[in-house]
């Protein structure tokens, strides 16, 4: 046994350098994907079927494991993968709009974007403002208008902290519309999504600010009638009724990208043979059809772009956080 | 016709042979967990549920699997009660009464028998029950805005005297440290970080599930390891079974009405199980007049409190699931675990998780069934299992409790908060300080605080808001008498328990 450990990883390396002629790097054994929420969210979904369709094609040679760590939005997980795994080349971490907004934020203390290495993103979930269906606002621009008349005048309920995402994209959208006191519209913080969207139904908040995958089950039913959609264009399929903001007159896009980010130390091989295995997914019909089932919006920044678009995203949130005295 | 269709969907989920197989499991588990003195339900489900995580189950089986835990544990707490007098759990304690005469008078067989029938009738006549009212509260439910959110919260507060009743004082006390617990983390409607002190695992809040389990399972495991229970404690051997049709139909009315009264008290917030069951004994102990020899060995005396308690545990589930509120601690761990799993409890849920609530409900029929099946011809089984001693019981429990912990977030940071909460809860339990009101009080005190909050920012700091509502009035109104009554009634109600529990 002590023998043939050893010569086992000999033979490996040297197979592992004779391949190297061919490509640079190439996984071995289990992958683990860590989402850094509790089962059941957003980054759970996300390593389970990207780890999935990884699996299947065959771009994960072993299994592809997906690790639960919860805790302070990400943060845990953040931290986890900079200090104790930084050069582990076989570790994937879910992460989507909320970790830059974290990050931009200053909420995982110590800690950038440039501790960590940015893949890719598999597609992403738009954001919508939406209203009761016996709402007096029509459209965007109606309910704009009456927030510059009065920053109070229009209540926005959400499924993210105060500060967090779903509050941003009002901000986002008031912005463009060209509204001066941010700070002054008032946003009510609800546990998710769905809580929010009750209220505005029941006609006890004026509106509902989410993302489209969780307002189409009030959608379809009628009670909630979306005015816009904060994408550069019209989604498709049963979304294409929907107007976009920008068709509006308000340039606003608000899109929650679900993708990885890796340890900051991995070898740039590692990181290219990575960035090309989620080019490679992204494009495959095995995750289209995921996409699909899931109601997951196209989103894919190409090879080498995601990194910037990640520091851009930042630097904008920062900036807006800065103009409604969130940070400082 | 609505409710039916769902009804159908809902066994189509608990009758898919894995579902079906974890609601076996967890009758099973949840009888065994009932039986062990001490080891309440609520108690069970907490062990649990980390091995729901462990085995990676989808929410409606994980949840079908708890409440065939519940149930079960409802079932099981009569166990000991009759065998060695000491109840499972703190409803099963007026089963002692007569249960326990009626081993002694060599009929224990019997007495295990018969209460398993009456917890089923309780069971079934409460799942209607459920069936019933539960979506017509969910379609009530649309009404409640910030204000009578609110004032629901307030009154589930007022109401926590009922659950454990004895020092009100030591109630408020235990709330009040829930609520402190709550308010660790990042406040949502400001983003601002509360007593953090800059530890990452501190800013989403202290885990429920944590707390409970430290509270709960670990203390308990401090309390027997300085008792060192069931050392040579005598058994009462089990007779074989002689049941006859005319002892069942004997304690037919009986179960029928504890089941109703069980379900009533069930349903509303704050009452609970104990209630339910000590209400059905008194009560049919009057109905009865002088027919009755409650206290010495009388079947109808098993039956009342079992019907009643069982009717009391689906009633619970009544507002847990329509509303979000806990009527019991057992439903205060449930509902934890549905929102560690995303999802919300209340109106929504009918709607947007109709195959976990209908799954559940169906489970829950279902689960009376193979409680029944399950009960009678093992009773010999779980007898064995008082005796095995706590020395090997309890590391198991407590091992369960470490990898389960453990394997939801794989931080050693959640180990430690729930050792410190096991510890807690031991000081607690030794002062006799309630434990459920501290998890009632984390999990709606972050609630009152936010709907209190929202009223504001959508009336623009007005504070008539909380009460412009006929809604919003009447659970004022019942708030305040639920906070009153008590103090007129409980003595009263004490005294009758007290006279009670002394059979001879």
């Amino acid at each position: 046994m002590s023998m043939r450990t050893p010569l086992k990883f000999l033979a490996a390396a040297s197979l592992t350098l004779s391949a190297g002629l061919a490509m640079a790097f190439q996984p071995s054994g289990k992958v683990d994907c860590i989402a850094p929420a509790d089962p059941g969210g957003g980054w759970d979904f996300t390593c389970r079927s990207v780890g999935k369709v990884l699996e299947d094609l065959d771009l994960a040679p072993g299994s592809v494991q997906t690790i639960n760590m919860a805790g302070a939005g990400g943060g845990v997980a953040y931290a986890h993968t900079v200090s104790k795994r930084s050069d582990d080349d076989q570790l994937l971490v879910a992460a989507s709009t909320a970790t830059t907004t974290r990050l931009a934020q200053g909420q995982f203390p110590g800690m950038s974007a440039d501790d960590v290495n940015w893949i890719g993103a598999v597609g992403a979930d738009y954001g919508v403002i939406a209203v009761a269906k016996d709402s007096r606002y029509q459209d965007l621009p109606a309910l704009m208008d009456a927030l510059k008349k009065n920053p109070k005048a229009v209540k926005f309920a959400g499924g993210s902290a105060n500060g967090g995402w779903d509050h941003l994209k009002v901000l986002i959208a008031a912005n463009k519309a060209g509204v001066d006191n941010l700070p002054k519209i008032p946003y009510l913080s609800y546990n998710n999504g769905g809580e929010a969207m009750t209220q505005v139904v029941g006609g006890h908040v004026d509106a509902f600010t989410g993302d489209i995958s969780e307002a189409q089950g009030f959608m379809e039913s009628g009670d909630l009638r979306i005015l816009a959609v904060l994408a550069d264009q019209r989604l498709p399929g049963k979304f294409s009724d929907i107007p976009t903001a920008k068709e509006q007159g308000i340039d606003a896009i608000g899109a929650n990208w679900r993708g990885f980010y890796m340890p900051g130390k991995i070898s740039d091989d590692a990181k290219q043979y990575w960035v090309d295995a989620v080019d490679t997914l992204y494009k495959s019909d095995e995750w289209k059809d995921v996409m699909k089932k899931n109601g997951l919006m196209p989103f894919h920044p190409g090879q080498g772009q995601f990194e910037q678009y990640v520091k851009t995203q930042i630097d904008d949130i920062q900036a807006l956080s800065k103009e409604i005295g969130l940070i400082k | 016709m609505d409710t039916l269709n769902y009804l159908i969907d809902g066994f189509g989920v608990a009758l898919a042979p894995h579902n079906l197989m974890f609601a076996l499991m967890g009758a099973f588990l949840g009888t065994l967990i009932g039986a062990l003195p001490g080891l309440g339900p609520a108690n069970g489900v907490a062990i649990l549920i980390p091995l729901a995580f462990t085995l990676g189950l989808r929410p409606e089986t994980a949840l079908i699997m708890l409440t065939a835990v519940y149930a079960g544990a409802m079932y099981g707490g009569r166990i000991s009660s009759i065998l060695l007098n000491i109840p499972g759990d703190e409803p099963a304690m007026m089963t002692c009464l007569d249960g326990y005469p009626m081993a002694r008078q060599g009929r224990a067989a019997e007495a295990l028998a018969i209460s398993a029938v009456a917890s089923f009738i309780g069971s079934l006549i409460a799942t209607v029950g459920l069936i019933l009212l539960a979506p017509l509260l969910a379609r009530f439910a649309l009404t409640f805005g910030a204000a009578e959110y609110f004032a629901l919260f307030v009154l589930a507060f007022a109401t926590l005297g009922g659950i454990t009743g004895k020092n009100p004082v030591k109630t408020i006390l235990a709330a009040a440290l829930g609520l402190m617990i709550a308010t660790v983390g990042i406040d949502l409607s400001t983003g601002v970080q509360r007593f953090t002190f800059g530890t990452l695992e501190l800013y989403e809040g202290v885990d429920f599930i944590i707390a409970i389990v430290g509270l709960f399972a670990v203390s308990e495991l401090l309390v027997f390891i300085e008792e060192k229970a069931g050392a040579g404690r005598e058994m009462i051997k089990v007779n074989k079974l002689s049941l006859k049709w005319k002892d069942i139909r004997e304690i037919l009315p009986t179960s029928f009405r504890g089941g109703v009264i069980g379900f009533i008290s069930g349903v509303l917030p704050g009452a609970g199980a104990s209630l339910g069951s000590f209400i059905s004994y008194t009560l049919e102990k009057r109905i009865l007049g002088s027919k009755n020899r409650f206290g010495e060995g009388d079947s109808r005396g098993v039956a009342a409190p079992e019907s009643g308690n069982n009717g009391a545990s689906s009633g619970a589930l009544v507002p847990m699931l329509t509303l979000g509120v806990p009527g019991s601690g057992t439903t205060a761990v449930l509902l934890a675990m549905l929102i560690s799993f995303n999802i919300t409890p209340g109106p929504l849920m009918f709607t947007q998780n109709a195959d976990v609530v209908w799954g559940v409900i169906a489970a829950l029929l279902i689960g009376n069934f193979l409680l029944l099946v399950l009960n009678i011809p093992l009773v010999g089984v779980f007898v064995k299992l008082l005796s095995v001693p706590p020395m090997y019981l309890l590391p198991m429990v407590t091992m369960v409790a470490f990898v389960g912990i453990y394997s939801i977030s794989h931080s050693p940071v959640d180990l430690y908060f729930m050792v410190a909460f096991g510890v807690a809860g031991y000081v607690l339990r030794k002062l006799e300080i309630p434990l459920v009101p501290v998890i009632l009080g984390m999990l709606l005190g972050p609630e009152v605080e936010k709907n209190l909050r929202h009223a504001m920012q959508i009336s623009d700091g007005d504070w008539t808001i909380l009460w412009s509502s006929p809604l919003s009035i009447t659970l004022w109104a019942i708030a305040i008498a639920g906070l009153v009554l008590p103090v007129i009634v409980g003595p009263i109600l004490r005294r009758r328990m007290k006279a009670g529990a002394q059979p001879d």
